[in-house]
Formats: C-alpha cells, sequence, structure tokens
C-alpha cells in the first residue's frame, strides 16, 4: 500500500472532505442569509453550516498531514 | 503533476456521463419522488465521480503484476485492512436494508452487529487469520485446494464466482430501483454510469483501486449518514422517549405484532411470539451467531481478502479487530434510524406513518416501503448539501460493493478456475491481462444480470437466500480443515455437497404448498378507470364505486348472476344488475379483507387522477365494467412460507422467515460437519507432512518480534468482546 512515492489514500479523503467542506459550509451560509421556503425540520440548528466545517477542518488535517511530495 | 492529469482525464470521463444523469434527474418530475436535489448536491455527487475515477488512473502504475492486481501488493496496513475489511460488507443495500429491518423488527436488527458478527470476526482474527495468512493463499477456495484437493476447491470455486457476480448485478439492480425511486433517475442510465465508472477502475487498479474507494466510502457512509441519528434523537426529545414513542407507535404500524417488545435485545427473545422477528433465543445464538455469522464473516472470500492482503500477520490480524470494533458501531447509522422511524416519521396530521414491505400490493402505490425509512429521513433533516453527501454517500455503498464484488470474482475466476483448470503454465502477465478482462467480464454479467432482473424480479427471491445455500456449508467444511487433521479430502468434498444440497432441500420444503398457495384477495383497478369515492370521517374512505373501464381481480369469488355459484376465473363484463363485491371474502373458509388497489384512476366528479388502497370496503361496479379474474394457487411460492412446513425447520409454525433462515442455516452446518466427519472416519486421510502450515497443531505460528501491547491483538479482541457483553446487558 504505501509504495514509497504513492500518494495515502487519506490524501484523497482529505481533498474531497475539504471540498464537501467548503460547499456544505457555502450552502449553510447561503441558507442563513436566503432562508429557504421549505426548510427541513431542526433547520434552526444550522447543521449544514456546523457539519461544513467539521468536513472542512477534518479534511484540511487529512490533505496537509498527507500531502503528496514533490516527486508526485 | 501526474495526480493533476488524472484529475482532468476522469473529469472528461464525467463530463460525458453525467448530462444524462442530470437530464433525466430533472425530467423526472418532482412530485412522485421522495427527494429533491438542488444543484449543489449535484455538484456533490459529480465531484465523487471525478475522484473515484482519477484514483482509479493513478493506481494504474502500482497494478502491473498480478499480485498487486489480485492482492494489491499485501502490502496494507491494519487500519487500511479493517476499514476496507468493514466497508466491503457496509453497502447501501446493508444500511437501507438493516434500516428497514430495524423498523420491521425493532432493536432485534442489531443483533446482526453484534452477536451476528463480533464472536465471528474475532474467530477470524486470531483462530483462522494464521492458517490463511501463513499458507499464502489467494482465496478461500485456493485454502480447500491445499487443505483438502481439487474437488472441493473447484465446487467453491464455481459457487462463489456465480454468487458473486449474481449478487453484484442484484444490487446493481436494487440500486438502480432505489436511485429511481428516491430520485426519478432512469434506471439503464444509472446501471451504465455505475457500471462503466466501476469497470474503470477496477480494470485499472485491481484490488487496490477497490481498496482506495472502500477506505473512501467509509469516511463518505458515516459523514454523509451521522447526522441522520443525531438529528432524529434531538428531534425524538432523548433516546429514552424516542424508545417510548417508538414502543407506542409499533403497535399501530405493525398491528399483527401488537405485543411485541421493539426495544430490547434478549428479553423477547424467550419465545417465537414476544418479538417481531418470530424467531427465539436458541435460533438467535445458533442459527445467526454461529451458522450464518461464521459462515460470513469466516469464509465469505470478499471480506477475508481484504485482511489477508495486509503486509503482516499482526496487521492482518488488528485490522480485522479493528474491523469488529468499527462492526459494532454501525446500529448507530442503520439501527437507530429504523427506530427513529417507528418514532418521528408522521403524517401531516400526527399520525404515525406506516411503511409497509415490497411484496405488499400498496407498495410505492398509496404507501412508502420498509426500505424508505433511511432516504425518508434524509428528506425530512437534510437541506441542500448535506443531501448531496447522504446520496453520494448511498451512491457509494452500492459502487464500492460492486467493485468488492468483481475483484473478488476476477481472482477467484483467475486462480481458482481458470488457473488450475484452464491454463496451468501461462506468464504472470497473461494471469494479469485475465484478471483485468475478467473485471470488465465480471461487470458485464452483472450488467446482464441487473436487466434479467427487470423481467425476472422474482430472481431477488432465490438470491437472497444463496448465500445460505454456500456460505454456510463452506464455513463447516474450512474449519473442520484447519481444526482437525483426521478430515479427508473426500470428507470435506461430501460435507460441503451434501450441506449444499440439504439447504436448498430445507428451502424448497417450507416454500412448498402442497393445497396451493394462495395471494390476498384482492382488485386492482385499471388506470384510467373512472371511480366514484365516498368518504366519511374526514378522509376515510368507506365505499368505491367503478363507473367505467377495467379491473382485475385474484382470488375473488364474483357473483356474477343472481342464483349462480359465483365465479373466480375468466374475463367477464358487468352485466346490467351491476355487482357488489363484499368487504370480506371467505378463503378457505377464513374470511379475509378485500384488497382494493388504485394505481391511477380518474375521480368522476372531479375528472381529476387519483391513487389509493383500501381494505376491507365493499366495491360497487357499475353495467359494462369489464372484469378479468384469476384464480392463483401455486405449489411452491419463493415469497411465502407455509407455516405446516416451517414448524419442522424452525420448532414452531410461529416461526417467522428470519427465523426460518438462521434455523436453516444451523441444520445446513450441522449436516455439514456430520457428513464431513462421517465420511473421513471412513476414508484415508491426508499425509501429515502435506498439511504443515494448514492445520492446527501441525502450523507453526511465526514469531513476528516482540510488539507494544497495544498492538496485540489478543488484548485487543478481549477488549471488543468486553465491550460487546457489556452492550448486551445494557439493552438487555
Amino acid at each position: 500500500m504505501h509504495d514509497e512515492h504513492q500518494i495515502p489514500i487519506w490524501f484523497f479523503i482529505g481533498l474531497l472532505l475539504t471540498i464537501y467542506g467548503v460547499l456544505i459550509l457555502g450552502c449553510g451560509i447561503y441558507n442563513v442569509i436566503n432562508p429557504p421556503e421549505h426548510p427541513v425540520k431542526l433547520a434552526n440548528l444550522h447543521m449544514d453550516i456546523w457539519w461544513g466545517i467539521l468536513l472542512l477542518v477534518i479534511g484540511l488535517i487529512y490533505s496537509i498531514k498527507y500531502r503528496p511530495s514533490g516527486t508526485d | 503533476m501526474k495526480l493533476l492529469k488524472n484529475l482532468c482525464i476522469a473529469a472528461f470521463l464525467f463530463v460525458f456521463l453525467m448530462p444524462f444523469k442530470t437530464a433525466t434527474a430533472a425530467a423526472g418530475g418532482a412530485a412522485s419522488h421522495l427527494l429533491n436535489l438542488s444543484p449543489i448536491d449535484m455538484v456533490i455527487i459529480a465531484i465523487y465521480f471525478v475522484v473515484v475515477l482519477a484514483i482509479g488512473f493513478y493506481l494504474k502504475k502500482y497494478a502491473s503484476t498480478s499480485d498487486t492486481f489480485f492482492m494489491a501488493g499485501r502490502k496494507m496496513t491494519a487500519w487500511i485492512a479493517g476499514l476496507s475489511f468493514i466497508s466491503a460488507n457496509l453497502s447501501s443495500l446493508e444500511t437501507m436494508g438493516w434500516s428497514a429491518m430495524a423498523y420491521q423488527y425493532g432493536m432485534l436488527g442489531a443483533h446482526a452487529y453484534l452477536i451476528g458478527a463480533i464472536p465471528a470476526i474475532l474467530f477470524l482474527a486470531i483462530v483462522m487469520m494464521p492458517f490463511y495468512y501463513i499458507c499464502r493463499t489467494h482465496s478461500v477456495p485456493g485454502y480447500l485446494k491445499l487443505r483438502y484437493g481439487e474437488g472441493p476447491r473447484a465446487l467453491a470455486g464455481i459457487s462463489f464466482t456465480f454468487l458473486t457476480v449474481m449478487v453484484s448485478g442484484a444490487s446493481m439492480f436494487a440500486m438502480a430501483k432505489i436511485l429511481n425511486l428516491l430520485l426519478g433517475w432512469d434506471m439503464n442510465v444509472s446501471i451504465w454510469v455505475s457500471s462503466i465508472t466501476v469497470g474503470i477502475y477496477v480494470f485499472l487498479g485491481g484490488l487496490l483501486s477497490a481498496v482506495f474507494n472502500e477506505v473512501l466510502q467509509f469516511f463518505l457512509i458515516w459523514l454523509g449518514t451521522i447526522l441522520i441519528p443525531i438529528l432524529g434523537i434531538i428531534s425524538a426529545g432523548g433516546w429514552h422517549k424516542m424508545l417510548e414513542t417508538a414502543q407506542k407507535n409499533a403497535a399501530i404500524i405493525h398491528p399483527t405484532v401488537q405485543n411485541a417488545d421493539f426495544t430490547s435485545l434478549w428479553r423477547n427473545l424467550g419465545s417465537f411470539d414476544t418479538n417481531p422477528m418470530g424467531i427465539d433465543w436458541f435460533g438467535m445464538v445458533f442459527g445467526l451467531g454461529l451458522a450464518v455469522s461464521f459462515g460470513y464473516w469466516c469464509t465469505d472470500f470478499l471480506q477475508v481478502q481484504r485482511v489477508i492482503i495486509a503486509k503482516d500477520l499482526r496487521s492482518a490480524q488488528n485490522g480485522t479487530v479493528i474491523g469488529a470494533m468499527l462492526k459494532m458501531l454501525v446500529p448507530i447509522i442503520v439501527t437507530i434510524p429504523g427506530l427513529l422511524g417507528l418514532a418521528v416519521l408522521l403524517n401531516p396530521d400526527g399520525s404515525p406513518m406506516i411503511l409497509v414491505p415490497e411484496s405488499d400490493p400498496r407498495a410505492n402505490i398509496t404507501l412508502r416501503t420498509f426500505n424508505d425509512v433511511l432516504p425518508l429521513l434524509m428528506g425530512q433533516y437534510l437541506g441542500p448539501g448535506l443531501l448531496g453527501l447522504g446520496v453520494t454517500a448511498m451512491i457509494a455503498g452500492f459502487m464500492s460493493g460492486m467493485a468488492g464484488n468483481v475483484s473478488a470474482f476476477a481472482t477467484v475466476w483467475t486462480y481458482d478456475v481458470y488457473k488450475p483448470l484452464l491454463n496451468r503454465k501461462a506468464s504472470d502477465k497473461h494471469y494479469l491481462n485475465m484478471g483485468r478482462w475478467c473485471s470488465i467480464l465480471g461487470v458485464l454479467i452483472s450488467i446482464a444480470t441487473a436487466y434479467a432482473l427487470f423481467y425476472f424480479s422474482n430472481i431477488l427471491e432465490f438470491l437472497q437466500v444463496l448465500v445460505f445455500f454456500f456460505i454456510v456449508p463452506l464455513f463447516g467444511t474450512v474449519i473442520l480443515g484447519m481444526l482437525w487433521k483426521r478430515a479427508t479430502p473426500a470428507g470435506g468434498f461430501w460435507g460441503f455437497l451434501a450441506a449444499i444440497i440439504i439447504s436448498m432441500s430445507m428451502w424448497v420444503f417450507v416454500h412448498t404448498f402442497p393445497d396451493g398457495s394462495r395471494p390476498h384477495p384482492s382488485v386492482l383497478i385499471s388506470n384510467n378507470a373512472v371511480v366514484s369515492v365516498t368518504k366519511q370521517d374526514g378522509d376515510k374512505i368507506s365505499r368505491v364505486v367503478v363507473e367505467s373501464g377495467q379491473i382485475q381481480t385474484t382470488n375473488v369469488a364474483i357473483p356474477l348472476e343472481a342464483g349462480k355459484e359465483p365465479v373466480t376465473s375468466g374475463q367477464f363484463t358487468v352485466p346490467q344488475t351491476g355487482i357488489e363485491l363484499s368487504g370480506i371474502v371467505k378463503d378457505d373458509s377464513i374470511a379475509k379483507n378485500l384488497r382494493v388497489l388504485v394505481p391511477d384512476a380518474v375521480e368522476a366528479d372531479t375528472k381529476q387522477h387519483t391513487k389509493f388502497g383500501v381494505e376491507g370496503i365493499s366495491l360497487v361496479l357499475k353495467p359494462g365494467v369489464t372484469i378479468r379474474a384469476s384464480y392463483i394457487a401455486k405449489k411452491f411460492d419463493a415469497a411465502a412460507f407455509n407455516p405446516a412446513h416451517t414448524k419442522y425447520v424452525a420448532r414452531s409454525e410461529k416461526a417467522k422467515p428470519m427465523a426460518v433462515n438462521m434455523y436453516s442455516a444451523f441444520w445446513s452446518l450441522l449436516v455439514c460437519l456430520s457428513v464431513t466427519i462421517g465420511v473421513s472416519l471412513f476414508t484415508k486421510p491426508k499425509p501429515v507432512e502435506e498439511l504443515r502450515n494448514l492445520v492446527m497443531g501441525l502450523t507453526d505460528i511465526p514469531d513476528e518480534g516482540p510488539c507494544p501491547w497495544y498492538h496485540n491483538p489478543k488484548l485487543w479482541a478481549a477488549v471488543v468482546l468486553i465491550i460487546l457483553i457489556a452492550i448486551n446487558i445494557i439493552f438487555w
């Protein structure tokens, strides 16, 4: 699995979660500014904002810790 | 930079595939679909496809020999092996299916993740893994070859390859059907887009690609689903309030098991009728906990392959123990949503929402099904963005399950069928190419199976029990081979075969109806028929009149002419006097409610289209209405169990399908062990020299050197076992 120059799976996971975190956080902020006409239950908890932040943090930790070296 | 290039190629491919998908979604019409995705949700799904394709392209260079393609180079760390091991089993069919089970059976559904998994996984880690690992087998059938010889290997290899592609096709069909029902996506597009994606990344990266995507999928499934239990429990007013409401609503939702306890693991298993699963503790412990669980977790090659590719034995064992730990957590995202379905899914008037099994004629016409419980909760709690993540988790689960089956198919076919039986002396490159093309072949056969299911959907009934036919006997054969050096090749072969035959025979027996299995009396009013509906007490339908059009009746006696015997089959036109069908129908002297299904009719007064389903009300047919009547009595019905026969298999007429399956597995294991031991005692065993590194007592477990206490698999296995016992006591 860990061929010397192989990018670890954790980097791909970090990358994906970072992108998802940004998108979901952005979506959550948009929903605060423009509340949807038919909100889901418990929308008042703004779970999209909190979840977006969580994904972003996990994603950044993984992306940075397992970022590929220059040879890749 | 190469990674960037790979991303570009993947994006390019996706651009070709995705427009079909979005166009179909847009054309689907939102009203009848359970979930409506926003553009941001579609972007999230699209990014997932791009990333998995990019991973496939990237990993191609690391799968250049047969060992790297089929066994991922045997370099996995314990964590990756453990995550992959558990993810291979955590497909969307699993999460949706077991949420549905929890909705149907309450907390008992969690047993699949506790006694139905953990002891077996720990047994695999501590007892069986050394044998699998030391003999350096490529597959479980490969172990059978070394231990027993060619006969059992060929039987296991052929049955396994058949099983994997059939299951893969069934998963594909189920995925396409679910995406169609939930999102309105065209089934053909779902099948081809997912298959092409899986085909590409398994073709390029082999098992390595499959494992990478399984680990990725693990994160997506958890991060996409865990919000449902969190928000659901908040919404229900806390854990205890949720259980209380679920138990109260279960009596309304499941009236046939009104007194059953839905919120405990063991205290309701004293007899068959005190729990919703219709099973007792013996069936649960020896059927699920021993036969099914050990069969599945210890010998299903798809699972075992994930951990035998670890970099060393200790990593393989620790990976398996990590898998057990993670498995115990799955009820959080599976069982709790099922219980939440009972507690928080409500109709607009505040009454509990009733979901029905897929086999119910009202399913997807007037009522949603058990399988919809998770998507319904997603729609209730997840807004734009989060819903996309949830749906992506679902798609990822489907595709990763398919990739697992396809890569396992390629391995077993190449190593256990093609190499020993067809071409023994080819080069490594030849076997690598065979594996690559087998991946494509596996995908194509899966697609063919999926399309076969369009026309023969009853095959699904058969597929669900295939696991019981093959996996349980396989475990009996393997475990005796590992633990008993006297087990002979003839004993292994005949024990395996006898257990498969007895499994199939029991299945046929419980589905056989000497007096005929008669479907519930029902009337289906054809599309665009004109109906008048009388309502009372608000919206409750009390009478239906068919003004014109056609109806189909099943097992209903129709009083066509006064003074004459009613008729049950044929095609007629309602005479001038009209006909009234009673809401109560006598079927073999048992009174049953007449079921009336109206998927798409026109209301006489308003000319509006309507759909509904009712039971036990009278139906009036106006002159001129056409009746197509049929009387069905099947001697064999795969969808029904004959109680008069199940009592011989599962010890009680009250035993329900799940109990019958558990007991069948137990008997099958018992037959396998008995026949293998019996035949072995009268046949010649293999010489001891040939059994070295294959049988307990003849295998020296290599000393891997000292390790810190926190790397000791036995310690962690003991910790997991203690947690398992604690969970069972807490939720007793």
